[in-house]
């Protein structure tokens, strides 16, 4: 198996210009996230007072130092709902997959520093995603919680699929999935029910609060009048109801009892004992992906390029090379791991549909997870695609994408219009993983496309008609339709409304898909110990 | 013929090693002997036969001397070195040793005998014309004669009270006219303090150097010299550094002080190695002030400069052979500079320290000789002389010589165990040092014990502790997920803290993690930056603020962390996720009722005192008994149960007044 032969000049204007542009995002992107962590800041004298750490301190302390941490949906709700400057979004947590006492595990930090962690629509959003994570790859859940509860406005949008988030919560205890919940703050009404549906629980003294209803809203129902710690707090949980498990006197404490009650798990023990892969660097750096694909999804690049900086040793061995040169599919390893690529070099045409479905089937016949590169302005149209039969052979494709028994993992990195997204397994595709570069675009078709085939039609009605047209009014819907597609095809736009699991920095992207194989791998050896009902709390 | 073939070392530690080296060089066979505490130790590994002589305490092993001459019989060992201490200077020793034909590799017992009462080998050095402290302790106590006596000593003179001692009694008299004064007041003193008027007077030598000159005698009446050492920096008589030649002998006074010493050893007919100590004063008039009669500690510098082996000339001239050399062929060449290292707090009254020995490394450097014991995952025992190595440098002057030892012992790394190396550092990089002025004085002047304080850690010390812990735990990642991604976030994080603590003193430090080994790190208020080029087990090399270093560590027990960076040695523990004193609810004083049940029996009264654990009342549920206890010491308050009585669960039976305890008491 060779090596791809990279044909990039790094010192071309191109190569220069494309960077450029992709730094000029990405430092776009930090900024977002660099202001949501200076709102924070601006609480931090509040958590000082009252001896707690914040919610990225806790985050960071629950997790290994030195271990490898992917951030998950950072940009969740971005100026929607009540996010209006874009410094209050990330869906109330901070959340992503890391490690705790060398277990990897999903964890989800309320973020209180922001609006004390009250939760929007897109809170509960990425818990149902960080849940299906969980779910998916096998692994344990932790928690970190001091919320506020619902935000009032949003609560009625939140109320009806709340629930599903607890019947995870029982269905992956049941599984044999664990679930630590570490409870900092406040955790009231239906919030209450995630601890509860925890299979272990930490509270800090004097700190976690637990109730289906606090002291104004128990006067308001029953008139009873009780203060906070009788009804919910850390010592009357631990020696009254057996609410919770273990009680730490301070944030860093119930961290520390939380680290050490997943070191008592044998979790990784469980695994069958296999050798750890080794693996070859690839030969291209991986800092050139930064320059490597145009920030314009309109102008194309070859797909192996990529792949020459992500494979290792940069081997790739294609698959049926000379039958379709849009669509290239091939196998390569990374992080000594197998895997099954698929790249988009042009419109997927009827060739390149049949090519991809036969690859993905034989990917899932050798028990290869599958990568797509995603960039496709779409299937192919026009007539001899027609009648080729685009709709049948692309039709097979996404039978394919959607019916694989592998791992799917997708990177958004150009453009990914109308049905070529499903093609490539897009969002709705449930790949185990999606993640998108900030030179990425999702729409049903480009602004420009849209906008003309709003003219064509409209010219056509007046004609029909025998009508005249209003060329101003024409032309201003047409700036609208252009102006809002390329708003809404934004990769901030889609990452704000969970289309993606993040935005993603190009260079990252080889150590994302090193840890993304790993987890796969080992939660398909994972062997689980299920039950019926979950692990219930007497 | 050979008078001995096989050679016991009666010692332990770097000398039994030292002896060992030689006696195989040339062809012995060696026994060493052992106390249980030492069965792993490095000079047993070396002999070719090992016995031990019994357990750990000196008194019952390498002091016993019946234990040592059956371990000789038992391995057939027909001669003894003793080393230094133990019993190398034990008459007694040295004529069992004689009685069983085995040869004592040393000075005869006599001579030991000799030297070792300091009246009569007072007595015998006058004979011999070598100068002594000069001094009277007659009984005529008038005025008059005391006053004379201390005109024919010379100024300055030191008036003691002759029962006296701690300084009572004592008078220094520098000024003529203070001589009457001095008496009168000291003999007022002494009667006050010692119930006797008596005095004593004697030489006052201002702020000496102890200098002292290695002699060698044989058999066939041949003695010479090998030039002196001068180890005048002392703390509590212990001697920290030494060093040859000595910065205040000139040739003159070398050859003077030589000759005296030479005659010291003829007058005894001494043969071995021996040592002869003076006081050296300011103005070159030397004293002598006692003889060793075996090997010293520090004769690696008299080999250093003089290029003879000391312990190969002990074994000849104990065979009987003739010195190989003669005064004339002695040639000292360049400059040779010993520091002892030893397991002690030097920030807390030099305390011995115990441990184990977690990593050991010499640097390796020309010119340097470091003579130890030391092996890593040994114990640092406290039934012995907490010295672990001696540091010697030979360069072809004192400053390079110097240099050269500071080097030497920055770059010397022992982890595990607190020992003096810093301050040995200090002591030979000090200004006073350097200019070789150091006199006896040196450490009590520049090194006061209750000023010596353990420096805090710097900042880049601390920033260095943080990162080695934090790639500690990415090599933990390493052994069981892909390399590549360890230490990589994609979030917007807040820094890493953690939480270090050196002594008492807690230090925050938080850690920024930027791409590619590259760190922020913040600490003790400063910040610095720093990118890791390698991290491995033991050392970091990194470039710290734009300077390419290195630092050696060690992490044990997963939590303790011992750092060796720029020349300082530091031990940081991570308390970052150490457990919080967990608080006792109980500390109220309120006693409630564990479970429902009766009161079997009331065992207190309002009013009067509990101790914490005093059992307070006798609860009965569920056919058994349980004992109620009080949490805390206090004074009854309120008794609200009697006997016989049903209570209920979390039911309050007494309240307890807490008797405050500060916080010092509870720590």
């Amino acid at each position: 198996m060779g090596a791809i032969n990279s044909q990039i000049d790094v010192r071309s204007d191109t190569f220069q210009q494309n960077r450029e542009g992709m730094l000029a995002k990405l430092q776009e992107i930090a900024e977002i996230q660099e202001k949501m962590v200076q709102r924070a800041e601006k609480v931090r004298w509040q958590f000082e007072e009252r001896g707690q750490l914040m919610p990225r301190e806790r985050l960071n302390l629950i997790l290994d130092k030195g271990a490898p941490f992917i951030e998950l949906m950072a940009l969740a709700g971005y100026q929607m709902h009540d996010d209006k400057d874009g410094t209050t979004c990330g869906g109330s947590y901070i959340g992503g997959i890391g490690f705790v006492s060398g277990i990897r595990c999903v964890v989800l930090c309320s973020n209180s520093a922001i609006k004390g962690g009250a939760m929007s629509p897109s809170a509960l959003e990425k818990t149902l995603r960080a849940q299906q994570i969980a779910r998916e790859n096998k692994l344990p859940m932790l928690c970190m919680v001091e919320s506020a509860g619902a935000n009032l406005e949003h609560a009625t949008d939140i109320f009806t699929f709340g629930g599903r988030t607890f019947r995870n919560q029982a269905q992956m205890s049941a599984m044999g999935l664990p679930q630590v919940t570490i409870i900092h703050g406040s955790c009231t009404a239906g919030g209450a029910y995630l601890p509860g549906l925890s299979d272990y629980v930490v509270l800090v003294r004097g700190r976690a609060k637990m109730f289906l209803a606090g002291p104004p809203l128990l006067k308001a129902a029953t008139g009873e009048v009780a203060t906070d710690e009788e009804l919910g707090g850390a010592d009357m949980h631990v020696t009254t109801p057996g609410t919770s498990e273990y009680i730490g006197e301070n944030d860093r404490d119930a961290i520390r009892i939380c680290r050490e009650l997943m070191a008592t798990l044998p979790w990784n023990e469980q695994l069958p004992v296999t050798l750890k892969p080794e693996y070859d660097e690839p030969l291209y750096s991986v800092d050139e992906l930064a320059g490597v694909v145009p920030m314009d999804y309109r102008q194309p690049y070859d797909c192996r390029e990529i792949i020459a900086r992500i494979a290792d040793g940069s081997v790739f061995f294609e698959f049926k090379e000379f039958y379709d040169s849009q669509t290239i599919c091939g196998h390569s390893r990374i992080g000594g791991r197998p895997i099954g690529i698929i790249g988009n070099n042009g419109p997927i045409n009827y060739k390149g549909a049949t090519k991809a479905a036969q690859f993905i089937q034989l990917c899932c016949q050798s028990n290869t997870p599958l990568l797509y590169l995603q960039n496709t302005t779409g299937f192919m149209v026009g007539k001899d695609s027609e009648q080729n039969g685009i709709i049948k052979h692309g039709s097979k494709m996404i039978q394919a994408v959607s019916n694989a028994s592998v791992p799917q993992i997708t990177i958004l990195v150009g453009g990914g219009f109308g049905a070529g997204n499903y093609g490539m397994c897009g969002r709705a595709y449930d790949p185990r993983l999606l993640f998108a570069w900030p030179s990425s675009r999702v729409a049903v078709m480009g602004g420009e496309q849209a906008a003309m085939v709003l003219d064509i039609v409209a010219r056509e009605k007046a004609g029909r008609l025998g009508q005249g047209v209003d060329e101003e009014k024409l032309q201003k819907l047409s700036a609208y339709t252009i102006d809002r597609m390329t708003r809404e095809s934004e990769p901030l736009y889609g990452t704000a409304r969970l289309w993606d699991d993040g935005l993603i920095d190009p260079r990252d992207t080889r150590k994302i898909l090193i840890q993304a194989l790993e987890m796969f791998y080992e939660a398909g050896i994972r062997p689980l110990k299920p039950n019926s009902y979950g692990v219930a709390r007497f | 013929m050979n008078r001995y073939s096989k050679i016991l070392i009666a010692n332990r530690g770097e000398i039994a090693v030292r002896v060992i080296r030689t006696a195989k060089a040339l062809g012995y066979r060696t026994v060493a002997v052992f106390s249980e505490a030492d069965a792993e130790a490095l000079h047993v590994q070396l002999a070719d036969q090992a016995v031990c002589v019994g357990p750990a305490p000196v008194g019952e092993s390498y002091l016993q001397i019946d234990n040592i001459l059956e371990a000789a019989e038992k391995s057939g060992a027909d001669a003894v070195h003793p080393g230094y201490g133990f019993l190398s200077e034990n008459t007694m020793f040295a004529q069992r040793c004689a009685e069983k034909n085995i040869t004592f590799i040393g000075p005869s017992a006599e001579a030991i005998e000799l030297m070792g009462n300091k009246r009569l080998a007072k007595i015998r050095m006058l004979e011999a014309n070598v100068p002594c402290i000069p001094g009277y302790e007659g009984s005529d106590q008038s005025d008059a004669t005391l006053i004379s006596e201390i005109q024919k000593i010379g100024l300055p003179v030191m008036v003691k009270a002759a029962a006296g001692g701690g300084g009572r009694g004592m008078r220094l008299v520098t000024d003529e006219n203070d001589i009457e004064n001095a008496i009168q007041s000291a003999r007022s003193e002494a009667l006050n303090a010692f119930g006797s008027d008596e005095l004593i007077l004697e030489k006052a030598v201002m702020q000496p150097r102890h200098v002292e000159i290695q002699v060698f005698g044989d058999e066939h009446g041949n003695h010479i010299h090998l030039g002196e050492r001068d180890c005048s920096i002392q703390r509590r008589h212990q001697k920290v550094v030494e060093e040859s030649p000595s910065p205040a002998v000139t040739p003159t006074i070398r050859d003077a002080m030589g000759q005296a010493a030479v005659e010291a050893a003829k007058a005894i007919h001494y043969t071995g190695a021996g040592t002869v100590e003076f006081l050296l004063d300011q103005e070159g008039h030397f004293y002598f002030l006692e003889m060793n009669t075996r090997l010293q500690v520090e004769h690696p510098v008299t080999e250093e400069v003089t290029g003879i082996d000391l312990v190969e000339w002990q074994l000849r001239v104990a065979q009987g052979e003739a010195l190989p050399l003669t005064q004339d062929d002695i040639r000292f060449t360049g400059h040779a500079i010993e520091v002892r290292l030893y397991a002690e707090d030097p920030y807390n009254q030099f305390l011995p320290q115990t441990g184990t020995v977690l990593q050991w490394h010499i640097p390796t450097q020309p010119g340097l000789r470091v003579d130890h014991c030391v092996q890593t995952g040994q114990q640092i025992s406290p039934f012995y002389d907490p010295m672990i190595a001696k540091v010697i440098v030979h360069g072809p002057d004192r400053e390079t010589a110097r240099r050269k030892l500071i080097v030497a012992l920055e770059d010397m790394v022992l982890h595990g165990v607190q020992t003096n190396k810093d301050f040995l550092v200090d002591i030979v990089a000090h200004p006073n040092f350097a200019k070789g002025e150091a006199t006896t004085a040196f450490i009590g002047e520049y090194y006061p014990a209750e000023e010596l304080q353990a420096p805090s850690p710097e900042s880049k010390m601390l920033a260095l502790a943080a990162l080695a812990f934090y790639y500690r735990d990415i090599r933990t990642f390493h052994s069981h997920q892909p390399a590549d991604a360890a230490g990589w976030i994609n979030a917007a994080t807040d820094p890493i803290n953690l939480l270090l603590q050196h002594g008492e003193a807690p230090y925050p430090v938080t850690i920024r993690v930027h791409r590619a080994h590259h760190f922020t790190v913040h600490a003790d208020g400063q910040t610095h930056e720093i990118i890791m080029n390698s991290a491995d087990q033991n050392a970091l090399t990194f470039v710290l603020d734009n300077v390419l270093e290195t630092a050696r560590y060690l992490i044990n027990d997963s939590q303790s962390l011992y750092l060796d960076y720029s020349g300082r040695s530091i031990h940081l523990v991570d308390q970052t996720l150490a457990p919080e004193k967990p608080r006792d609810d109980a500390l109220d004083g309120i006693i409630r009722a564990p479970m429902d049940g009766r009161i079997l029996s009331v065992n207190c009264a309002a009013g009067r005192t509990v101790d914490k654990g005093q059992i307070l009342f006798i609860l009965e549920a569920m056919k058994m008994e349980h004992q109620i206890k009080s949490s805390v010491d206090g004074t009854l308050s309120e008794l609200s149960v009697s006997e016989g009585e049903q209570v209920t669960i979390r039911q309050v039976l007494a309240d307890i007044a807490v008797t405050e305890t500060t916080e010092a008491e509870e720590a």
